[in-house]
Order: structure tokens, then sequence, then C-alpha cells
């Protein structure tokens, strides 16, 4: 019964991810409009915008192979089972041994491999453009990400997040410089990889600033819809990740009745709903970097992984 | 309360480190200054945290005066010397700031893994304190050689003296003596230093010390 309940759960989480990821796009999109006093978008405009793209017809250039036709599928599959492993309301799931950051991070690496590998098939000079400004942002951003998994499961003795989230609530934790590094890294990790503003933005497409936007010009039709849903999908990851390790209030765990995974649930929106407003805040407050300052932006936060791993050693001591 | 004095120390400790890898990041001469002012403030914090938990009065004062003269009178000074010297809105060509801070780290880890052993003995407030203490003298070392600009250099022989003062408060029973004589000899460093460039500038026009090798007849 107990673990029928948990598969159930699992299911729901893996629906909520998907069926939230695009609200909370147009959330942020939202509130980016109002800090700028404009009226702004519907909250369900990404959700008309991937059913229009659905219904349309794709245009496929002469020189596509195979490759630009799989990869959107690929992107949003590994995608999408990578939100749905990260523990968002409730933790200790049917899947939970497999919801290890490591598997996460090998799963959105794999993703950007193949955006790359398409955005380079069709033989433009954008998407040529596009995929090595990618790989030059991926190249210093996964080092990053790594060191503040390191420091994570260092602290917690598990690369699970369910374990990390289980012990970031216990009483074990204290106060520790370490974790404000992490977070201050993995929040940067977060903003570069979903080509947020001081790296990249989302709205542009002025061809010499542009990284994502670039490698996705010549999709179209239900392509491009799921390549959209697959970035509304990591944003809402990053926002989880963030969520579940390091304000871990409010998680149902395995075991406890609906009434407490309603509540968690509802605890869940609001966080993602605090999250997006920070980072919609910080978007409105902050220039855009050119593209040769984002290895320094990066370095800074590998430097702050690699010194939060560093700091624990000396802590670990005491 | 024992674990969580600890920790607090911890975290003001770490603090001072990575607010001494923000002034090997910054290259605004103002922003220099000002993240001078917060590495001096984060000091005194920590002095005074340490007086708290080793019940020792005396180190009040010398985190009153590490925040008076250090986080206050100091950054004034400088702010006043780059304004009239006219460099309070250049931005310092640095060389490889990636490189920097991956020896910054190589520099922190050396650090932790000479001072651990060698302070086994001693309590483990004392050791965190002087393997961070070390790590700050060290960067602020990195931060003189790596910059040409003299009034950096200044800031980074700044920074070497607060991590001395961390050294000093997490090993019991510095007298209070030589704290106050310290922080006047830093003043007085101020001054020369301060008088030495504008004589620099009148000089060569410039703070730029590389000019000074090529004057001494060396190859920069």
């Amino acid at each position: 019964m107990a673990v029928a309940l948990d598969a159930v759960v699992q299911l729901g989480q893996l629906l909520l991810v998907l069926a939230l990821a695009p609200l909370l796009t147009g959330y942020v999109r939202r509130v980016k409009a109002r800090l700028l006093r404009r009226q702004g978008p519907p909250l369900i405009q990404p959700y008309r915008d991937l059913y229009r793209l659905l219904r349309k017809e794709v245009v496929l250039a002469h020189t596509a192979s195979w490759v630009f036709r799989v990869a959107p599928y690929l992107i949003f599959a590994t995608t999408w089972v990578a939100a749905a492993l990260v523990p968002t309301f409730a933790s200790g799931l049917v899947f939970s041994y497999a919801a290890d950051m490591i598997a996460i991070v090998a799963l959105l690496g794999s993703a950007r491999f193949m955006l790359a590998l398409a955005a380079l098939d069709v033989g433009t000079s954008f998407g040529g453009i596009g995929s090595s400004r990618e790989m030059m942002i991926a190249s210093l951003a996964e080092p990053a990400m790594l060191m503040v998994v390191f420091t994570l499961s260092l602290l917690a003795g598990s690369t699970q997040l369910s374990s990390i989230a289980a012990f970031m609530q216990g009483p074990g934790i204290g106060l520790r410089v370490s974790l404000a590094l992490a977070l201050v890294g993995l929040i940067m990790v977060a903003i570069a990889e979903n080509a947020r503003i001081p790296v990249d933005n989302p709205t542009t497409h002025l061809e010499l600033t542009m990284v994502h936007e670039a490698m996705i010009l010549e999709y179209s039709g239900r392509h491009l819809a799921l390549i959209e849903a697959a970035s509304h999908l990591k944003l809402l990851l990053y926002l989880s990740v963030v969520a579940c390790v390091f304000v871990p209030l409010g998680i149902a765990a395995s075991g406890q009745g609906p009434t407490a995974y309603l509540a968690a649930l509802a605890v869940y929106v609001a966080k993602l709903a605090a999250g997006g407003f920070l980072l919609a805040v910080f978007e409105t407050a902050i220039a855009k970097m050119r593209v040769f300052r984002v290895s320094d932006f990066l370095g800074a936060a590998l430097m702050l992984g690699f010194l939060a791993t560093l700091l624990l050693f000396v802590s670990r001591v005491a | 309360m024992d674990q969580l004095a600890l920790d607090v120390a911890h975290m003001f400790a770490g603090g001072l480190v990575l607010v001494s890898f923000m002034l090997l990041y910054q290259d605004r001469m103002s922003g220099i200054v000002n993240i001078f002012a917060l590495h001096a403030l984060v000091v005194s914090l920590s002095v005074a945290w340490q007086a708290y938990i080793q019940l020792a009065p005396h180190l009040y004062i010398t985190a009153t005066i590490a925040l008076v003269v250090k986080a206050i009178v100091i950054p004034v000074a400088l702010h006043r010397i780059i304004v009239r010297l006219g460099i309070h809105r250049t931005i310092e060509p640095v060389v490889g700031v990636g490189l920097t801070m991956l020896a910054g780290i190589g520099l922190v880890a050396l650090s932790i893994m000479v001072m651990l052993p060698i302070t086994a003995e001693a309590g483990t407030l004392a050791r965190e304190d002087l393997a961070f203490a070390l790590s700050v003298i060290l960067l602020g070392l990195l931060m003189m050689i790596s910059r040409r600009n003299a009034v950096s250099q200044v800031i980074g022989f700044m920074s070497i003296e607060n991590g001395l003062i961390l050294a000093a408060t997490g090993a019991k029973g510095m007298p209070l003596v030589v704290e106050i004589s310290v922080a006047f000899s830093i003043l007085i460093a101020l001054i020369v230093i301060g008088i030495f460039l504008f004589r620099i500038r009148e000089r060569f026009d410039s703070v730029d010390i590389h000019l000074l090798h090529e004057h001494r007849g060396e190859q920069p």
C-alpha cells in the first residue's frame, strides 16, 4: 500500500514539474514586466505558445540530418527525467535512489551536448557561434556545479538529494560558511545554465550577444516547442534543487498521509513563487555582461565551490 | 552553545578569507577601497566575537581600534588619496583574474595543509584561526605581487596586517600594548606611503610601479 502510494506520488511529481514549468516561466516574465511598469503577458502565455508551436508544421533545412530531428526529443526527455528526480514536495519516493546529484548533472550535460550537436548540424554560422559559446560556459559551469555537489555530499555523507534534504532538516547542521559559499556558487551556476541575464538574455535576438537563442534559431514547430519546454523545465529544476537543499522546510517524507503531501505541495509552490520573484528582481537590477566576462563570472563560481570544499576540511577537524 | 560559538568564529574567519578573494577579484580603485573597509569590518567582528567567547575584555579594545582605524579612517584617507591622484574611476588592468584566483585557492590549500598538522596540540579554535590567518596573509602577499598599481599594493599590505590580527587573537594572550603599537605603526605607514605615492606621481605622472623598474634599468 505504502509502495503504491509512493509510486502514485512519484508519478504525480513527474506530471507536476511538467505542468508547473511553463507557469513558472510565465510568472518570472510577468514579474519582470511589472517591475519595468509594463503590463506583461498573462501567466498562461507560455502554455499558449507551446500549444501553438505544437500545431504548426516543422520546417527543416535541406542540410539537416537525423541528428537535428532526433535531438529535441532527447533533450526534452533527459531534462524532464532530471527535473522529475529532484524531490520537489516529497522525498524518499520510488525513484529516490536514482535522484543522485551527479546523475542530474550528467543528464543535463548530455542534454546540452545534444543541443550543441544539433546546432552545429545545419551548418549555419549562428548555430556554430551558439554552440561554441555554450561549450565555453559549460566547461566552467559544470566543474563549479560539481564542486558544490562535492561540498554538499561531504557534509551529508551522500550524493542523494533525499538524504541531503533530510540532513539539512536535521539538527547536526550548525552555522557553516561552506554552505553559504555553496549556495552562492549554485545560484551563479543556475543563472549561467538557464541563460538568465548577466550571462545571456532569454528575450534577445541580437546576433552578437545571444547564446541559447543562437543554437535554436533553425528550429520550428513541435521541435521548437519541445526545446522551449525543456528550457522551462531546466529553470524549474534549478529552483527546485536550491529549494530542496537550502530551504528544505516542509518537504513531506515517505509514508506521511495525503494531507501532508498536499501541505508540502502548497509550501513548494510558495517556495517557487518566492524564488521566481527574487530571480526577476535580480535580473531587472543587473546589466548583461560581455560574453568574454562570463569566464570571470563562472570562474568566481568555481572558486566559491573550491573554497567551500576546502573550508569544509578545516571544520571537519573540529 | 560551545558548538555554536565555534561555528560563528569559523564563519567570521572563513568570511575574512572570502573577502580577501573579493579583493583579488575587484579591479576598480574605489571598489578595492570599499572592500578593504569590509575586510577590516569582518576582522573587528571576528575579534569582538573572540573577546566574547574567550572572556577577554581587552580584545574589545583591539576590535574597536580595528573598526575605527582600519574600517573608517584608512578607507576615508585612501578615498581622498585616489581622488586627488585622479585614479578613482580607473579600472586597473589586472592580468589573468582566473589565474590569480587559482593561485589563491592553491595558497589556501597550502596554508590549511601546513597549519593543521603542526598545530595538532592546540585547541580547535586556535588551529582554525591560524590556518585562516595564514591564508589571509598569503592572499595579501599575492595581491601585492599581482598588482601594478601602488595603491592596490598598499591595500594588499594592510590586508596582511588584518591576517596577523586574526592569528594573534586566535592564540590567547596577546598584550594590548602590542596591538596598539601595531595599529599606530600601520597609521604611520599609511602616511608615509601616502607621501610616497604623491612623490612617485610627481616623478612619473603615474602610480604604475613598473615605471620604477624601468627607472632602475631593469627589464619589466
